[in-house]
């Protein structure tokens, strides 16, 4: 379908391959250029799990005991998922803002339909959590996390399918709300239950019957289960069972997002 | 609720049109359904040859909008935020710089362009909004607004760049405004909209022709009625309204140079003042309201205010 207008001068493409890939990018580069300016929110993200990792890393560290592995290498998967989770809901939601400043409006109504708007915010998403993730596993390989190249790869395919799966339930949830208050309910009914939920304090094995329940909803838990797989050489299930069901959460939760992008009121 | 209904609207190519009602009118609700931001339940409208509601895409590629509020990322530069936009657009490679630097050159901010927007004024941010609505060359551009909350020295800027753009491009424009003086210095035609209702429709001028009459206001001594009742059986008179103790009289005539002394016979006047009506004045005859948000109020309290 041709953009085309009757009059001269006009310069709109058809939609070709080069027109959406620069419409995504421009989405994308906006993105990345404002989580590199929002400097207090990169330090923000990425002090809360160090914190976690250090504190309760060290501090549980002196009592817990765990399968012959230091605690604090032992959360350290759950602190990786816990920042992509942070980050990508967080992220997600933001369109809150987005639409409260208007900004949204002035892209909806370029000729841009809501599929690449969504994939280009998802894309700058999955770019902000890898380079929270990226500073993560440096401090990661500080602690005595011995990485290859080969669970490298693999953390990153982990790190980028939980993001792309948040993002979008992040952008979904932030386009049902109308007000910056339903951002705090975001922040209490689902990011804390997904980190408390995913396993990234503790073992998933021997774990009573509700909890464990709760567990295997949480599509966190298989991208802890996955980093403990890679890095640590130890998970409940295989590494690759939990990538595939991980695969599955990205497919459902990246529908569910791209359908409430696409209805949501413009204005 | 029912914001618009009922509206019936022809405006023309490259003219200026101006949509003037107060707040809650329904001017942004026309103008998000025309830039295919929100559905109408019944009903549709054509933009430049398109369908509302069949053809939103090609609507959306052939028009520029500047909304009330600024929506430009104010953490990226005004170059930046040009730029996101001829992406979106899909401005070719070739085309796209020197688009930009058109625009930034014609709203006068090529200087500014790598600052960040939030070092911006509120005048430069809405300018900058203009220029984003014009980078992909749209024939119609709507302005809603477009000098809310600017200080008066940056509404004048504001108005010559829109003059500007008036005169030198191909382009309608269809701005918004609930400010008299704005609609009158800018517009080809205004169309006054009241509870989501074209309810007059024609140039300023002939606009205020179309209510006649000067107004006269006069002040006096006298407190006898029947003056006034030989006033009002002059023909040239159109309206007399007065204060309870009848020392303040408004009189809406015809031709007051000619028969202000006609009436000065009757009436042993102190003071005596004559305007010529304005668009407020339009406003007041239409809708039987100040624009401003008095519910109340008519053609007696605002000359009375300037007592």
């Amino acid at each position: 379908m041709p953009y085309m207008t009757s009059g001269s001068g006009n310069t709109n493409n058809s939609i070709s391959v080069e027109g959406l890939i620069s419409k995504l990018y421009a989405i994308w580069l906006r993105e990345f250029k404002v989580f590199l300016r929002e400097r207090s929110r990169l330090v923000a993200s990425t002090f809360t799990p160090l914190l976690w990792l250090f504190v309760i890393g060290s501090g549980f560290g002196s009592t817990a005991t765990q399968t012959n592995i230091d605690y604090q290498k032992f959360i350290f998967p759950g602190i990786v998922t816990m920042s992509v989770i942070f980050s990508s809901v967080f992220y997600g939601s933001y369109i809150i803002w987005d639409r409260k400043f208007d900004f949204l409006k002035s892209v909806m109504v370029a000729p841009v339909n809501r599929g690449t708007i969504f994939a280009g915010k998802t894309f700058g998403g999955m770019t902000n959590s890898l380079v929270q993730a990226s500073i993560l596993l440096a401090v990661g390989a500080a602690i005595g996390v011995q990485f290859t190249a080969l669970s490298l790869i693999q953390s990153v395919v982990v790190v980028l399918l939980l993001s792309f799966a948040l993002t979008s339930l992040g952008l979904a949830l932030g386009s049902y709300m109308q007000s910056l208050e339903g951002f705090q309910m975001i922040v209490s009914f689902v990011v804390f239950p997904l980190f408390f939920l995913s396993s990234a304090l503790f073992p998933l094995d021997h774990l009573p019957t509700w909890l464990s329940v709760l567990t295997t909803m949480d599509p966190a838990t298989y991208s802890v289960d996955a980093l403990r797989n890679t890095m640590l050489g130890i998970g409940s299930k295989s590494f690759e069972i939990d990538v595939a069901i991980l695969v599955a959460f990205t497919t459902v939760l990246g529908a569910f997002g791209a359908y409430s992008f696409g209805r949501m009121k413009a204005v | 609720m029912t914001a618009v209904a009922g509206l019936h609207l022809d405006i023309h190519e490259n003219e200026v049109f101006g949509l003037l009602g107060s707040n809650g009118a329904g001017k942004t609700t026309v103008i998000h359904m025309l830039a295919t931001l929100l559905k109408p339940t019944s009903g549709t409208a054509t933009v430049n040859g398109y369908d509302i509601i069949k053809d939103p895409a090609k609507v959306r590629a052939s028009i520029g909008i500047v909304f009330q509020a600024p929506s430009s990322d104010d953490m990226l530069t005004g170059y930046e935020n040009l730029k996101l936009h001829s992406l979106l657009y899909g401005i070719p490679r070739h085309l796209r710089e020197n688009r930009i630097a058109g625009v930034l050159d014609l709203v006068g901010l090529t200087e500014r362009k790598d600052d960040q927007v939030k070092k911006y004024s509120g005048g430069m941010r809405r300018r900058l909004e203009i220029a984003r609505g014009l980078i992909h060359k749209p024939k119609v551009i709507f302005l809603d607004e477009p000098t809310l909350g600017l200080d008066p020295s940056s509404r004048e800027s504001m108005w010559k760049y829109i003059q500007r753009l008036a005169k030198e491009e191909k382009i309608t424009i269809i701005l918004t405004t609930h400010y008299m003086e704005e609609a009158d210095i800018l517009c080809d035609r205004i169309g006054i909209i009241d509870k989501g209702k074209i309810i007059a429709l024609d140039t300023p001028s002939k606009l205020k022709a179309m209510i006649g009459g000067d107004i006269i206001k006069l002040k006096t001594q006298q407190k006898n009625i029947l003056n006034i009742e030989i006033l009002k059986r002059f023909t040239f008179v159109r309206k007399i309204e007065h204060t309870t103790d009848k020392r303040l009289l408004i009189l809406s005539v015809d031709d007051a140079s000619r028969n202000l002394p006609i009436i000065l016979k009757q009436i042993d006047a102190e003071s005596v003042e004559v305007t010529n009506p304005t668009l407020n004045d339009v406003f007041l005859y239409f809708t039987g309201r100040n624009i401003k948000e008095q519910p109340e109020g008519g053609f007696m309290e605002r000359y009375a205010l300037y007592d």
